[in-house]
């Protein structure tokens, strides 16, 4: 389990990282929104991963540490709040620069 | 348990939140409103200071959860001293605000004391990941905040800063992630402790959290290969709002501060080692580009901005010479550069709107009204800022250099200081003379505004202030270096019984 977490850790960051580094404000949008699950999935993996048990100590023999999963709450509802942010920010900002480019201007049509 | 230390958080949050709900209420009683509580926040930053010169660590549990279950807010002299500055500075950018400013876009005052809670929340916090979500607090503030009047100068810059703040922000997780992992703590005090005993096959990884810990801090402190976002997003905010960013970047160096000199200050090899080596040539580089900066940049606002690295540059490498009197020397410049940037964003917009063409552009060569008044108020300034005496900046600046000399790599920090201080001088003086030397007296001068031109001389004066009282503040700075390198003295404030059952299980 532990492999494959990892792995997918691993192939949603650089997804995150490839589309955060593409020039429209669109893609650099998804690719913040895949690192952030990329973050949440490791802040959820630093408590250790625990299969079938509950997060309350003494209900059964093992247990889950609960902090972690409430640090992921607090990073998904912020990371949630901050995505729609940028994303009105990304369409006001088309909308009055006329491009969807993220310096607010293309370089290979301002030269044509 | 004094209630009191958590007010500088609750009273902006609470102000700002009333704000919002009633924001249909007449304009006068909601600047009213923030004016009372930035007002009493300067009051509380009085009393933090008080309370702290002591010497002692207020101690505020959340909840009454005890550390280092809970979260701890930790009143110590960095804090009460970061906490006042703020204010004080609050309250001057807000003054300026209701010239006008405030009602060029919805929800001005609510926003800004959001802003205020964040700052007060980042200073006082003793919880990591408490410092993470205070951090997103101020952020998403200032995101509104820069946005704030509108117009495609801001919506490009904004979006610039809020992507690289975005991507940081998912980084501070990751290195708070890691270092969870690895201890199973986030409280600060106990962090260190952990930290300290960690085995050493933990060390690479908790080098790896303290490195990108110093990535996130570094974007917001804009240190060299991370500041590429501060010149466009400062000169593109209004005036007022700039000034009060103008405590942003030292928000960056206030955690640097607290977590490497704290968290990953104690054991055998300290993981901060690492962190200070990397931290000392990007300062260097970053104080050497805001020198070139400010002379090749082509409106005062961009200037100040660069001004803002220059003194990003010079605090993070004093602070990275790592000894109580360069400790108490950087502080010194915070206070007084913090100051002398939002007295310069000030200033921009006050010089700009008597220009007749060009606004703060030194492209445009139109004559200026009021040249007397306002050359004579740019000249003062002009004098603060670059560090000449009788100011605050020459005080610093002497301090600096003095802390810096029993060093031996202190004369690379002479050289560019000095270097980029000529820069500085010689960049401010040619705004100076053509602006107010060469063209003639304008014809019809525009109304200047008294009460905005009152305050920012008197932002100036208190730089005078700081100099002429200088002794008892430069004593307080030394009480508060030598505190900050005695982390035991907060480990035992925050976690009374941990030193006892350290003790029980050593021998």
């Amino acid at each position: 389990m532990e492999l494959l977490y990892a792995i997918m850790l691993g192939v949603l960051t650089s997804c995150g990282v490839y589309l955060l580094l593409r020039a429209r404000t669109f893609t650099v949008i998804l690719g913040l929104t895949l690192l952030s699950h990329a973050v949440n999935l490791y802040l959820f993996a630093s408590g250790r991963l625990v299969a079938g048990a509950p997060a309350i100590v003494g209900l059964s023999e093992r247990s889950a540490d609960p902090l972690p999963q409430a640090l992921v709450l607090t990073a998904i509802v912020i990371g949630f709040a901050m995505t729609a942010f940028v994303v009105v920010l990304a369409l006001k900002a088309a909308v009055e620069l006329r491009n969807d480019h993220v310096d607010g201007e293309n370089p290979d049509e301002d030269r044509a | 348990m004094n209630h009191a230390l958590i007010l500088p958080i609750l009273l902006p949050l609470l102000t700002g939140a009333g704000q919002l709900l009633f924001y249909q209420a007449p304009f006068p009683l909601q600047r009213l409103l923030g004016f009372a509580s930035t007002a009493w926040l300067v009051l509380l930053g009085i009393w933090c200071l008080l309370v702290a010169g002591g010497g002692e660590h207020l101690i505020y549990h959340a909840g009454d959860w005890p550390a280092p279950f809970g979260i701890v807010l930790v009143l110590d002299r960095l804090s009460a001293v970061m906490l006042a500055l703020t204010a004080v500075l609050g309250l001057c950018c807000l003054i300026y605000a209701s010239g006008g400013t405030d009602q060029r876009g919805a929800h001005f005052h609510a926003l800004f004391q959001f802003q205020l809670a964040g700052l007060n929340g980042a200073f006082l916090t003793g919880d990591l990941f408490n410092l993470f979500v205070f951090f997103e607090i101020l952020l998403i503030a200032s995101y509104a905040l820069l946005l704030h009047g509108g117009g495609r100068a801001r919506s490009r810059a904004g979006l610039h800063y809020v992507i690289i703040n975005l991507a940081g922000s998912a980084l501070f997780l990751i290195a708070l992630g890691t270092l969870y992992g690895l201890t199973g703590t986030l409280n600060m005090a106990d962090l260190a402790l952990r930290v300290a005993e960690a085995p050493p096959e933990d060390a690479p990884l908790l080098a790896a959290a303290s490195l990108i810990l110093l990535v996130v801090f570094g974007i917001k402190a804009a240190i060299l290969p991370l500041l590429f976002w501060l010149p466009r997003a400062y000169s593109a905010a209004s005036a007022p709002v700039a000034a009060l960013f103008a405590i942003m970047t030292k928000v960056g160096v206030y955690a640097i501060l607290r977590v490497f000199l704290l968290v990953f200050a104690l054991g055998e090899s300290p993981v901060a080692a690492t962190a200070w080596g990397w931290l000392w040539p990007l300062a260097l580089l970053t104080l050497a580009l805001g020198g070139v900066g400010v002379l090749g940049s082509d409106s005062l606002r961009t200037l100040t901005a660069y001004l803002v690295i220059l003194s990003v540059g010079t605090l993070l490498a004093t602070i990275s010479l790592v000894t109580p009197a360069a400790l108490g020397a950087a502080l010194f410049y915070l206070i007084h550069s913090t100051g002398m940037a939002a007295v310069f964003f000030l200033l921009a917009d006050l010089l700009g709107q008597q220009r007749e063409e060009g606004y703060d552009r030194f492209s445009a060569t139109g004559p200026i009204g009021h040249r007397w008044v306002l050359g004579t108020l740019f000249f003062i300034a002009g004098i603060a800022m670059a560090g000449l005496p009788p100011f605050s900046g020459f005080v610093s600046k002497a301090w600096i250099l003095q802390a810096s000399a029993s060093q031996p790599q202190g004369l690379w920090l002479w050289g560019i200081l000095l270097a980029s201080a000529l820069l500085v001088v010689i960049a401010i003086s040619r705004t100076g003379s053509s602006w107010f030397w060469r063209p003639g007296e304008m014809a019809r001068p525009y109304p200047l505004r008294p009460g905005l031109l009152t305050l920012v001389a008197t932002m100036v004066g208190l730089n005078g202030a700081l100099a002429a009282f200088g002794e008892p503040v430069m004593g307080y700075l030394e009480l508060t270096a030598a505190q900050l390198l005695d982390p035991h003295a907060y480990i035992d404030a925050v976690l009374p019984d941990a030193r006892a059952a350290g003790q029980e299980v050593s021998p």
